[in-house]
């Protein structure tokens, strides 16, 4: 019997990677739904609250960063789901590449193909919402900051509830109450800049929490996923 | 013989059994002297009357909402360490009352507030984080409740204790920042230092009052735990016959 050939953690990482952006790519309809989604939430808060141009300025920086949120959550349930199905994630456990960093691997892949999704078309309902230029390049660096983080937290919650039933009202429940600071400093970015204030407290804090997101939040999931597959 | 005996079920259960009516006792007894202070010692409020007087239930909920989630944490992450189960099933047993202590704050808070603001609710820091932390106790008996298996719920529960835990300070000073921003409709929740004597003590002793309270619920909670979990164990089955 040959031996199975070895690629080292960076490959293997690579190959997780890769091979999750390629399953996206495949599957664009459940790709696509959590961004149609996303710009449907956002569509419908006008015809809610009334198309008042300065109402809509004055809300859009909250309705685009809660709809993210929602939308995040909304894809979060398929980050682990179909690994779990097919058996793919206990290989993931056995193999002797660390749980956390194929967990992180994930993540980054799902974060690139639903997170990365909002930021882009976010732009466009920063028009819709009337929101002018220096605001909308807020919310879309905004954005880019907070999604990664929104994804960290959610792989977290992810992890407990994979294989439950239910696990989409649960993901969020869980996770939900744990983003508000994104949420708070995400969004208080484009006010500050609808204001007339600096940004840069807030993509600090935003930073400041997404540093230890990424070092913590692969650890936590890897140890939730072993508690879900025990 | 040491103290670790007790963290068997088995020697739990009766020492439990034997520690509830003393602590439901001081909690009633408490109650009464507290509130007695509370109603006819403390003297009326010159500025709002007399409706401050749910103070002595509001301010030790919410201290107990609080001090409940950290043992509730403490012990999740001790049966998740040391796999221990009782420690697990104290976890288990804390979080409805907790639940229900930070409901009892919130609920007590918009009743205090309709007289004194004028409004039930206000999007001040302590209400939201308040509110919050009650997301967290619900989320983490629904995950519980969720998976089947005992253990592994214990353990994915404690997990989210755990999380929680390390974001609750970064909630309240988010939430904290978030209001100061939003200068909108401030209502400043620092009371003036100066509270009258009898005040402060009524309301140490309801805090005394509502810890017993929380101690002799989670105890009983505590038994009825391991009663279902251990059905089938001798002791248990001759515990249920006896009662």
């Amino acid at each position: 019997m040959t031996p199975a050939p070895t690629v080292g953690i960076p490959g293997a990482l690579r190959a997780v990677l890769l091979r999750d952006l390629r399953v996206a790519l495949r599957r664009r309809a459940d790709t696509g739904s959590a961004l149609v989604f996303f710009v449907i939430v956002v569509s419908l808060f006008p015809l809610g609250v009334g198309p008042q141009f300065e109402m809509l300025r004055r809300i859009g920086p909250g309705v685009v960063w809660v709809a993210a949120l929602l939308a995040s959550m909304l894809a979060m349930g398929r980050l682990f789901a179909d690994d779990h199905a097919d058996g793919t994630l206990e290989q993931m456990l056995l193999s002797s590449v660390p749980l956390s960093l194929l967990v992180l691997a994930k993540t980054l892949a799902h974060w690139l193909s639903s997170g990365l999704l909002l930021v882009l078309v976010s732009p466009l309902l920063a028009l819709q919402f009337d929101l002018g230029t220096d605001a909308a390049v807020v919310l879309l660096l905004s954005l880019l900051l907070g999604t990664p983080l929104l994804s960290l937290i959610g792989a977290i919650g992810a992890a407990l509830t994979v294989g439950l039933r239910g696990a989409g009202v649960l993901l969020s429940l869980l996770v939900l109450p744990l983003a508000t600071p994104v949420l708070i400093f995400g969004a208080g970015a484009v006010e500050a800049t609808q204001a007339g204030l600096g940004v840069t407290a807030h993509f600090s804090l935003l930073g400041a929490m997404l540093l230890p997101a990424l070092f913590l939040a692969p650890l936590a999931a890897a140890a939730a996923l072993r508690i879900s597959l025990e | 013989m040491s103290w670790t005996r007790y963290a068997a079920p088995q020697n739990f259960y009766p020492l439990a059994g034997r520690a509830v009516p003393w602590f439901a006792g001081l909690a009633l007894l408490l109650g009464v002297v507290g509130l007695y202070i509370g109603f006819f010692v403390a003297p009326t409020d010159h500025q709002q009357g007399e409706s401050y007087r749910i103070i002595f239930v509001h301010v030790p909920a919410a201290w107990m909402s609080m001090i409940i989630y950290l043992a509730m944490a403490f012990w999740a992450a001790i049966g998740l360490v040391f796999n221990t189960r009782l420690a697990s099933m104290l976890a288990l047993a804390l979080a409805p009352t907790g639940a229900w202590m930070t409901f009892l704050a919130l609920w007590t808070g918009a009743l205090w507030g309709k007289p004194t603001w004028g409004t039930w609710w206000v999007w001040d820091a302590r209400l939201t984080s308040e509110l919050i932390l009650l997301f967290l106790y619900i989320g983490f008996m629904s995950l519980h409740a969720a998976i089947d298996d005992e253990r592994r719920a214990d353990r994915a529960a404690a997990l989210l204790a755990l999380v929680g835990v390390v974001n609750v300070p970064i909630i309240y000073f988010s939430v904290k920042w978030w209001n100061t921003l939003h200068q909108g409709a401030s209502v400043s929740l620092t009371k003036a230092p100066s509270m009258a004597t009898t005040m402060l003590t009524g309301m140490l002793v309801m805090a005394l009052a509502f810890w017993m309270y929380s101690i002799a619920v989670v105890l009983a909670r505590t038994r009825v735990i391991i009663l279902e979990r251990e059905p089938h164990a001798r002791w248990a089955r001759q515990a249920l016959g006896a009662a």
